[in-house]
């Protein structure tokens, strides 16, 4: 069998993107100057995830409107905000996930979106018309939303068996060094919650004592904290299971070799995400973002977008659009009764992430 | 009469401007900037008060972090001495060579600088995992062992069992020292070309070996180079993060991967800046430590 055939570096979030978005970064900065020229018709930069969007999406709105989109990539939430902490580099639309839609508009950071110029949000599932993180949608239009669940290798599973809790992942030595976890302080501790039977927002200090305490002991058997290229890792031999976001395992699973892999959402439910097509303040071209934010959420754009990156989409149309493996799919959309037990993690202010940063630090240094 | 750039003010001038005022535009101001925020405080997510308080620099040194200080030291110390034996024997050696063979073997040094070091690390990947060439070449060994057993009648050896040789701190100093190397070999090679061949024959002539030429002569000789190319391999060995990211398993944390995650998740640039000074201090420590040593042995040459 060839070795390393199934490593691909396709992921919204892996550390190769980083750096390469990084690369991508400067390279944009050129491009924003050079545009200033005023060569050429009108520009949306439009500031996304790796392996976010559809092949032939920015070219389709082009002709559609005349509009060019320069679009640089960002692997973290995190890298997203540094950027834009000290003032909009010249983003007009940006990509943040449900948690950093409510911190950055808290800091002004966003603009408030105009919903008649967004006439395609009718095309949205109920459930999106609105949002607890973004109450009446002010600030945001949701794009994909996302859950963390637990990736394997069948082959190195017992007979007929499913790692369908998180048991497995913290609080057990029977995948002793074969197991890697993602080194995202916020989602590992609210994962440890839920495995407790708590809600992951609002975690009282006690059980933080606790998570803190199981991950230590769990600590000798887990073999890596990975930057979120966990399904590299599991494709290269490396691990046998892993936490990962059900898109970046619904990509290794439709790519060659896939189907020796497998994904599941614990029982205990899990992390909801959503990511959310937002303005940044102060962007050049508001009225050209809106055309787009309104343009990705139409039927046939966003089923070509679909179709690429494998997320759940929280668009009627497209979803109405889709084929059936798409619709069934059980790693896309996992059962009902587990979404039920999931909840969206709330943002909880910078002390909440600075206390759950600083709990990660003590456990990688224990 | 030798001039003294006192007597060309006006040109030193010119001279000295630009970089005086890029080194003050680019470093200096940063570097206060960043200085200023380690006596910080936040008050909103973007926002941060300069109000002097020292409350950062407290949490900088509580023990979970001085522990984090401490093991960095270790793992650069050990890079930089595993530089310093591997380096040493490859500095003198090109410092020996033919001059055809010394631009040649001086370039083989310098070729992993043109590779960006995200890239390079990512190859030591694919070198080491269980699916890598090491293991690749150990498991063709021992087939070929198994086979060669069984054809003189012996029993076979079990299936190969893939080395981990990632994801540990073992990986980590192999990163670095793969990475620092060259930091290490090329002051040493500079120390060493200079050196007065004259002081070695004349060692070997009144009756030393090779072995004791090298640490009684040439080792002192060279120790200006030995002790700066400790210094470079050192200094961007404590401060490396990609390293311990990429190739570090569970407990390979380093103080530069604390700094980065406090500039990045935690969102609290004054306690990052406050971990980083901690660092720039160790630092110029070290560089002072570094200049006693040279101007000691130049005082006794």
């Amino acid at each position: 069998m060839a070795k390393g055939k199934y490593l691909r570096g396709a992921s919204r979030r892996s550390i190769l993107q980083q750096f390469g978005a990084a690369a991508v970064g400067i390279s944009f900065a050129g491009g924003l100057s050079a545009c200033g020229g005023g060569s050429g018709g009108p520009t949306v930069n439009f500031y996304n995830w790796d392996t976010y969007i559809g092949p032939t999406t920015l070219d389709d709105f082009r002709e559609a409107t005349g509009t060019t989109v320069n679009m640089s990539l960002f692997a973290t939430n995190d890298e997203l905000f540094a950027r834009l902490r000290a003032g909009n580099p010249g983003f007009d639309v940006i990509v943040p996930s449900n948690e950093f839609v409510t911190r950055m508009s808290q800091a002004g950071m966003l603009a408030e979106l105009d919903h008649a110029q967004i006439p395609n949000m009718s095309n949205l599932l109920p459930e999106f018309q609105d949002a607890a993180f973004d109450p009446g949608r002010r600030y945001s239009m949701p794009y994909t939303w996302l859950v963390l669940g637990i990736g394997y290798r069948k082959s190195a599973m017992p007979a007929g068996f499913v790692p369908n809790s998180w048991r497995y992942l913290f609080d057990s030595p029977q995948f002793t060094q074969r197991i890697a976890l993602l080194s995202e302080s916020a989602d590992l501790i609210r994962l440890c919650a839920k495995y407790q039977g708590i809600s992951l927002n609002g975690i009282p200090d006690a059980n933080l004592t606790s998570i803190e305490q199981m991950l230590i002991r769990q600590k000798p058997h887990v073999k890596a904290f990975h930057e979120d290229d966990g399904q590299d890792l599991l494709a290269s031999g490396e691990i046998d299971i892993v936490l990962e976001y059900n898109g970046d395992m619904a990509q290794l699973m439709s790519a060659e070799g896939g189907d020796q892999f497998d994904f599941v959402v614990p029982q205990e439910g899990t992390l909801i995400n959503s990511d959310c097509l937002c303005i940044p303040t102060g962007a050049p071209n508001p009225e050209g973002a809106h055309a787009f934010i309104n343009y990705l959420l139409d039927a046939e754009a966003g089923q070509k977008i679909t179709e690429e990156i494998q997320y759940p989409t929280p668009n009627a149309a497209v979803a109405a659009r889709m084929g059936e493996a798409y619709q069934n799919n059980p790693v896309i959309f996992p059962p009902a009764d587990v979404m039920g037990r999931s909840e969206y993690g709330a943002f909880e202010g910078d002390e909440r992430s600075r206390l759950y940063e600083e709990i990660f630090t003590r456990i990688s240094a224990a | 009469m030798e001039q003294t750039w006192k007597q060309a003010k006006a040109a030193f001038a010119a001279i000295a401007a630009p970089p005086i005022a890029w080194l003050v535009l680019f470093f200096l101001v940063p570097m206060a900037v960043i200085w200023a925020y380690s006596f910080g405080e936040n008050t909103g997510p973007i926002t941060i008060d300069f109000t002097g308080t020292f409350a950062n620099y407290a949490r900088a040194v509580e023990p979970l972090y001085l522990q984090i200080f401490w093991k960095s030291l270790i793992v650069a110390g050990i890079t930089t001495l595993l530089c310093l034996i591997i380096g040493f024997p490859v500095a003198l050696a090109i410092a020996f060579a033919s001059p055809r063979m010394k631009a040649w073997l001086l370039l083989l040094i310098m070729l992993p600088f043109w590779t960006n070091l995200l890239i390079r690390t990512f190859a030591l990947i694919a070198v080491l995992r269980e699916n890598g060439y090491v293991n690749f070449t150990l498991e063709w060994l021992w087939n070929n062992a198994s086979g060669f057993m069984t054809l003189v009648g012996l029993q076979p050896l079990g299936e190969y069992e893939p080395l981990t040789l990632l994801y540990n701190n073992t990986a980590v100093i192999i990163g670095l020292v793969y990475v620092h190397l060259p930091f290490m070999v090329l002051p040493l090679y500079s120390a060493l070309d200079r050196m007065d061949r004259s002081l070695m024959e004349a060692s070997l002539d009144l009756g030393a070996g090779h072995l004791r030429t090298i640490l009684l002569v040439v080792v002192p000789l060279a120790a200006p180079g030995i002790a700066s190319g400790i210094l470079i391999t050192f200094i961007p060995a404590l401060g490396a993060y990609l390293t311990p990211d990429l190739l570090g398993g569970t407990d390979s944390q380093m103080i530069a991967n604390v700094i980065e995650r406090q500039f990045k998740r935690a969102n609290d640039w004054p306690f990052g800046a406050a971990l980083s000074f901690l660092l720039m201090y160790l630092t110029f420590i070290a560089i002072a430590v570094q200049a006693l040593v040279q101007r000691r042995s130049e005082r006794r040459g």
